[in-house]
């Protein structure tokens, strides 16, 4: 019997090589060009590196992504190996929620609740086509059709549910993203923009 | 005399016609009696699910009945009520335990209210819901229910509609906790309620004194969904209703439309569909058993139990092209055929499983504390689970045997030999070391079937456009926590009418009050472990 080989774009799947998402390297390569202060720069390259490789995750799960989480904190993929050392059922312990899964009208005050208890810095991923867009549910009268209208999201993970290489990969994304963090002004002024704009629509409810 | 006959007898005013199943059609006021009769004198104890429908005219509610001697064999029954405005129902709750939660459900999604059920909240939705969703005027404009980011203090006043000695019906409040006892919250995100699930406990010290649960907090609106959608569309949804039985659900599906078009399906996928449902079985009591042994404090057997589990999901990545939500059964067959290596896999698998049963058992059933932890802990009584129709490993640990497929059987399980795992001691000990035999039980199907495959069509072709006639339909498999059923309702358009999903989990969080009545709060744990819900599949 022949399996036959599935085409994108008329490429089969032996054809598609991964291209590694080096866009964050480059920047600071430019950035850097221009010299920076060496003491400061060597300090701030050692703190980020030391909260980049143990980034700890709040145990939150709402559906079926949660399971492939699950998996990736399991024996076969192992995301301590990478710097998320525990889950944690806190979220005053946590440094990263990962969304996995939909999330509903009911969930929505909840987790709004519980981005908020995390102590700052703080960052969020976006796991599964449902945190994303509303996935297979988009058009439910009680499914959040984007994450980002309750929290501000930093790595998106599409997929559904998507691939444990396919987190691990997104969250070695987010530990990239810290590592340069401090010469990313306008990422964070965009984070604190949105805090603020969610906060007023808090009030005016 | 048949029991066509004897209802007529029973019931004269009755209207009873041989669907799919004996159909029962009563009037609002008869509800009662009917009930009655049915229950008491003929023996259905069982109320295996409980429908509301909005017939575009009258709104109304359907119940499938069957007997604990056969649970197979089902009977259904159907009232209206006329009233759109402000539509009431007698309850049936007193009769069947299940009805509760499940009228609770009708009334958030219909608005029909049942006069005498103690408890008249809306279930899933917030109290504060504009509309009715699940009726076909539902107004879905988002204006109507915005997002909201603030929480709700959660009120613990509950209405209930009392009928007085006059037939008239006053509706009464009352408190289901009055306001000197103390209550802990626990969820809606907490690591051991295995999802989205808030219990309110009430406590005296450690005891616990009642359990009030929540739910809604994963409430996806599938059964509205699908009324706009295919059938081929809808496949996609019940993989994700109870993802641990994305097989099952997704083969009850395609059973429910096949025997509607009245299609037949080839013995090689009746074979494929029964393998992959087992081991998807063994998946799921893996991870089930991996996640209570972690919620009790054995971090190992969690590592364990998801390593071995991981053999089972690369066997569906090869052949299904997915891990978890597999997406393989589809109308007329499956996807695609089995991949060459796959009985090879599926045999080195078996002997792998056995051997690592007895070193799981070895490591951690025999366990002095978690022994104690588990034994005459969190105990459900036969009449409990019957009551309250808790199917599956739950309550089969319990006594009450429900399986689907020895009392219906479909796929292939008529071909093979395989022992129903009863247990009688029905606390969480049992129900935990029900599911570790039901692995070694699913191993034994397996191999029976495994060499045996026979040739021929995966798939048989269907019409571009899939129709069905109309009636309503429903269908049955064994899913992982209990059994599981799909009723479509069609009126031959394309798309179905009603659809509705017979949870698994709703019975095992209704059973959580009673059974963990004056346990200690950590027992609560254990308990919901081994109960093992999965909650998008409670809340759909
Ligand atoms: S993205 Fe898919 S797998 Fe993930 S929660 Fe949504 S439906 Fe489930």
């Amino acid at each position: 019997m022949e399996v036959k080989d599935i085409t994108l774009q008329g490429k089969g799947t032996k054809d598609i090589e991964f291209k590694d998402n080096e866009y964050l390297e480059q920047y600071l390569q430019e950035l850097r060009a221009n010299g920076v202060n060496i003491f400061v720069e060597k300090l701030d390259m050692l703190i980020n590196w030391g909260r980049g490789n143990s980034v700890w995750p709040l145990t939150f799960a709402t559906s079926c992504c949660g399971i492939e989480f699950m998996s990736v904190g399991a024996a076969r993929y192992d995301f301590a190996r990478f710097g998320f050392e525990v889950t944690r059922s806190s979220p005053r312990q946590a440094d990263v929620i990962v969304v996995a899964g939909t999330i509903v009208y009911k969930m929505a005050p909840v987790l709004k609740r519980l981005y908020d208890q995390m102590a700052d810095p703080k960052y969020v991923v976006a796991m599964g086509s449902c945190a994303i867009s509303g996935g297979p549910f988009v058009k439910s009268y009680h499914v959040v059709n984007n994450v980002c209208d309750i929290i501000p999201v930093d790595v998106y993970v599409p997929g559904c549910p998507p691939r444990p290489e396919a987190l691990l990969y997104g969250l070695m994304q987010l530990q990239r993203k810290m590592k340069v963090e401090n010469f990313l002004p306008d990422a964070q002024k965009a984070q604190k923009k949105i805090r603020k704009k969610l906060k007023e629509v808090e009030v005016k409810q | 005399m048949d029991l066509q006959e004897k209802i007529a007898s029973l019931l004269p005013s009755a209207t009873i016609e041989q669907a799919q199943y004996l159909t029962i059609s009563v009037a609002k006021n008869d509800l009662r009696k009917a009930a009655e009769t049915l229950r008491h004198q003929l023996g259905f104890d069982i109320l295996w699910s409980l429908t509301g429908m909005d017939w575009g005219t009258a709104l109304g509610v359907v119940y499938h009945l069957a007997s604990s001697a056969k649970p197979g064999e089902i009977v259904v029954l159907k009232t209206q009520a006329e009233d759109r405005e402000n539509p009431m129902l007698h309850t049936v709750c007193d009769l069947w335990a299940t009805a509760e939660l499940n009228e609770r459900e009708v009334y958030a999604m219909f608005g029909i209210r049942f006069i005498n059920n103690p408890d008249m909240r809306k279930l899933l939705l917030n109290e504060n819901w504009v509309g009715f969703p699940l009726r076909k005027d539902y107004n879905a404009d988002p204006e109507l229910n915005p997002l909201n980011l603030h929480s709700d203090e959660v009120s613990d006043l509950r209405p209930k509609l009392v009928e007085q000695a006059d037939g008239t019906v006053k509706e009464e409040w009352d408190e289901i906790f009055t306001n000197k006892e103390y209550i802990v919250n626990i969820g809606p995100q907490h690591p051991a309620t295995h999802g989205v699930l808030h219990f309110r406990v009430s406590l005296d010290g450690e005891a616990i004194k009642k359990v009030d649960p929540h739910l809604g907090y994963i409430h996806r609106g599938i059964e509205r969904m699908c009324e706009s959608l295919t059938y081929p569309q809808m496949l996609h949804l019940t993989d994700r209703l109870d993802y641990l039985s994305a097989h099952m659900n997704r083969h009850a599906i395609c059973m429910c439309v096949e025997n509607a078009l009245q299609l037949e399906i080839p013995e090689r996928v009746k074979y494929i569909r029964t393998l992959m449902d087992e081991l998807t079985r063994i998946a799921s009591h893996l991870l089930a058993w991996s996640c209570m042994c972690m919620d009790m404090g054995g971090l190992t057997a969690f590592i364990y139990g998801m390593r071995d589990r991981e053999k089972i999901l690369s066997i569906f990545d090869d052949t299904c092209g997915g891990r978890l939500i597999t997406n393989y059964n589809i109308i007329g067959g499956v996807m695609a055929d089995i991949k060459p290596g796959f009985q090879k896999q599926v045999k080195e698998f078996i002997p792998y499983m056995r051997k690592m049963l007895k070193e799981h058992n070895a490591i951690y059933t025999g366990n002095v504390i978690a022994k104690n932890r588990m034994t005459g802990i969190g105990h459900m009584s036969r009449e409990l689970s019957i009551n309250q129709v808790v199917s599956g490993p739950s309550g089969r640990a319990s006594g009450f045997s429900s399986d689907m497929r020895k009392h219906r059987p479909y796929g292939a399980y008529d071909k093979v030999k395989f022992n129903e795992i009863m247990r009688t001691e029905g606390d969480t000990f049992a129900r935990y070391s029900a599911r570790l035999e039901e692995i070694s039980a699913s191993l034994d199907i397996i191999e029976q079937l495994i060499d045996n495959i026979p040739e021929g069509q995966s798939l048989v072709k269907t019409k571009a456009v899939i129709r069905l006639p109309e009636g309503e339909y429903m269908e049955w498999v064994e899913a992982a926590r209990g059994a599981f059923g799909v009723y479509i309702c069609s009126k031959g358009e394309k798309t179905p009418y009603r659809v509705k999903f017979r949870s698994t989990g709703m019975p095992l969080v209704a059973v959580v009050d009673e059974i963990s009545r004056d346990e200690k709060i950590a027992d609560l744990i254990a308990i919901g472990g081994s109960l093992d819900y999965v909650v998008p599949d409670i809340d759909r």
